[in-house]
């Protein structure tokens, strides 16, 4: 259980967001040209990070926006958020 | 056996006042080389070792253990066992580790405190009794014991749930397998320990698997924190963890890991007598041999390893509770606590080999592994000794995901994911 500052509504519980799982997977350019293996890596395989990740969170209970969030997922702590679009920040690897 | 349990040896030790019980199990320093090394000592990777060394005849095994053994998902579990999958696939795996469980005790030489009290499933709206109608046909297809109570039945099953038709989720049935029920957990790891390490395994406590060397498609050895161990086959049973392992020999899963919740109130005289779920609030709840009701809690929705969990979480669980055992109102809750389970995207576990000749992975059992723990070992080690699955097992392999093969017990397997 932690608070999350969402880009447009400022700090709030995160029982209000639900978690949209590892961010930066894009989604294939040209899905009829895509293996089996491809489509594997793409819908379900997943970095599963302990420690620094970079997610997704919908304020779904709030202004139900989209953003990013990197987390250190081994003590939960936030170190950044960031929205749609912006670049990941690249002091996190 | 040499160490055999008995009447006698009671006896003969309670005249001793208990001080000369021997080891259990042994506490070996880790050798160079081994024939196959299990990295995870929680109950599937003990049993896995254990049935390696009695029906494959491996000698030369080891189990490695981060921390101690069964301090992860083993020892934080609610016990519940039961075979009622709705897939022919699930139905062949989680009953072949019932069958097991039946005779488990007898065969450990430790009693593991089995105790086929029955799991009921309840029905809270229409939905809900056609799938789960539709379960107890399938199960009884599979030769698995259940049945259908109506309302009426299971409040005679279990006469303190409320059935009144005026809650929030009134309840309109229920399913029930006899043959299902509970087990002391610490048990099964500490039995499955003995016995293989009376086999000959050695199980190796506080040593944590930091890199996996591969030779090309091949694994040579562990990198751990008691230096660097030779072999050939490696079986990883880490569950939470499974991801950081496969990560090391550059494999990427299909899974998440996330926080499940677990709590226990404080112990009263015996008020329940079996084991009641609830998919569509989220609740279940059985009773401990100490008295205490052991209480079942769902997972955070995000990825984490802080084996903690999120309070609201627990407060829905609580909310449901309530409203379906207003009796235990007063009650007070004593511990509450976490556990990492990695989920697959099917709800179904992975037992299976890799890409990478002498890795196999037993990972993927979620929120629901406790039940399997025997079945588990037993398949896992017939994989791992064969190079190939057992025929049980065949369908939860690795490629399930790239062919589409997928075995999808969520919310199938009658309760939520």
């Amino acid at each position: 259980m932690f608070l999350i500052n969402c880009p447009f509504c400022g700090e709030r519980d995160q029982s209000e967001f639900s978690s949209g799982g590892e961010a930066h997977i894009v989604r294939p350019k040209q899905p009829t040209e895509l293996s089996d293996d491809e489509w594997a890596e793409y819908l379900f395989m997943r970095k599963n990070i302990k420690g620094i990740q970079f997610e997704r969170w919908n304020h779904v209970h709030g202004c139900r926006k989209w953003f990013n969030v990197v987390r250190d997922t081994s003590n939960d702590k936030i170190l950044s958020v960031y929205k749609m679009g912006e670049k990941p920040p690249v002091n996190y690897k | 056996m040499k160490n055999k349990y008995s009447v006698f040896s009671l006896i003969k030790n309670a005249l001793s006042q208990h001080e000369n019980w021997q080891q259990a199990w042994g506490n070996p320093e880790p050798k160079k080389e081994y024939e196959a090394i299990i990295v995870g000592g929680g109950g599937h990777g003990l049993a896995t070792a254990y049935y390696l060394a009695k029906k494959h005849n491996l000698k030369n095994i080891a189990v490695l253990e981060k921390g101690w053994i069964g301090g992860g998902n083993t020892g934080r579990n609610t016990t519940i066992i039961r075979s009622n999958y709705l897939w022919d696939a699930s139905a062949g795996l989680y009953d072949h580790a019932l069958k097991l469980w039946e005779n488990l005790s007898q065969e450990l030489n430790y009693n593991v405190m089995f105790s086929q009290r029955g799991v009921m499933n309840l029905a809270h709206n229409l939905q809900d009794v056609r799938d789960l109608k539709r379960r107890t046909h399938a199960n009884r297809l599979n030769g698995i014991d259940a049945v259908w109570l109506n309302t009426e039945e299971v409040k005679k099953f279990c006469p303190i749930i409320n059935t009144s038709p005026d809650i929030r989720y009134p309840v309109l049935g229920g399913t029930l397998q006899r043959r299902a029920g509970t087990a002391r957990h610490d048990a099964v790891a500490w039995g499955y320990a003995r016995g293989a390490s009376e086999m000959g395994v050695d199980i190796i406590q506080n040593c944590e698997v930091k890199g996996i060397k591969r030779n090309g498609d091949i694994v040579e050895g562990l990198d751990t924190t008691k230096g660097f161990i030779k072999t050939n086959k490696i079986g990883v049973v880490a569950a939470g963890h499974s991801s950081v392992i496969a990560n090391m020999a550059g494999l990427k899963l299909p899974l998440e890991s996330k926080p499940l919740q677990a709590l226990v109130s404080e112990p009263v005289k015996p008020i329940i007598d079996t084991v009641v779920m609830s998919n569509a609030v989220h609740a279940y709840v059985s009773q401990s041999d100490k008295g205490e009701l052991v209480i079942g809690a769902g997972t955070d929705s995000y990825v984490s390893y802080t084996q903690r969990g999120s309070h609201n979480i627990v407060e829905e669980t609580l909310k449901a509770i309530l409203e379906l055992y207003p009796i235990f109102s007063r009650m007070k809750m004593l511990r509450q606590w976490g556990g990492i389970v990695d989920i697959c995207p099917d709800a179904s576990p992975i037992i299976s080999k890799t890409n990478i000749k002498g890795l196999y992975f037993n990972c993927g059992w979620g929120t629901g592994g406790f039940k399997a723990t025997p079945g588990s070992g037993d398949l896992f080690a017939h994989t791992i000794a064969n190079d190939e699955p057992h025929k049980l097992n065949a369908a939860f392999n690795l490629n399930r995901f790239v062919s589409g093969d997928l075995v999808d017990e969520h919310g199938a397997a009658a309760v939520a994911h």
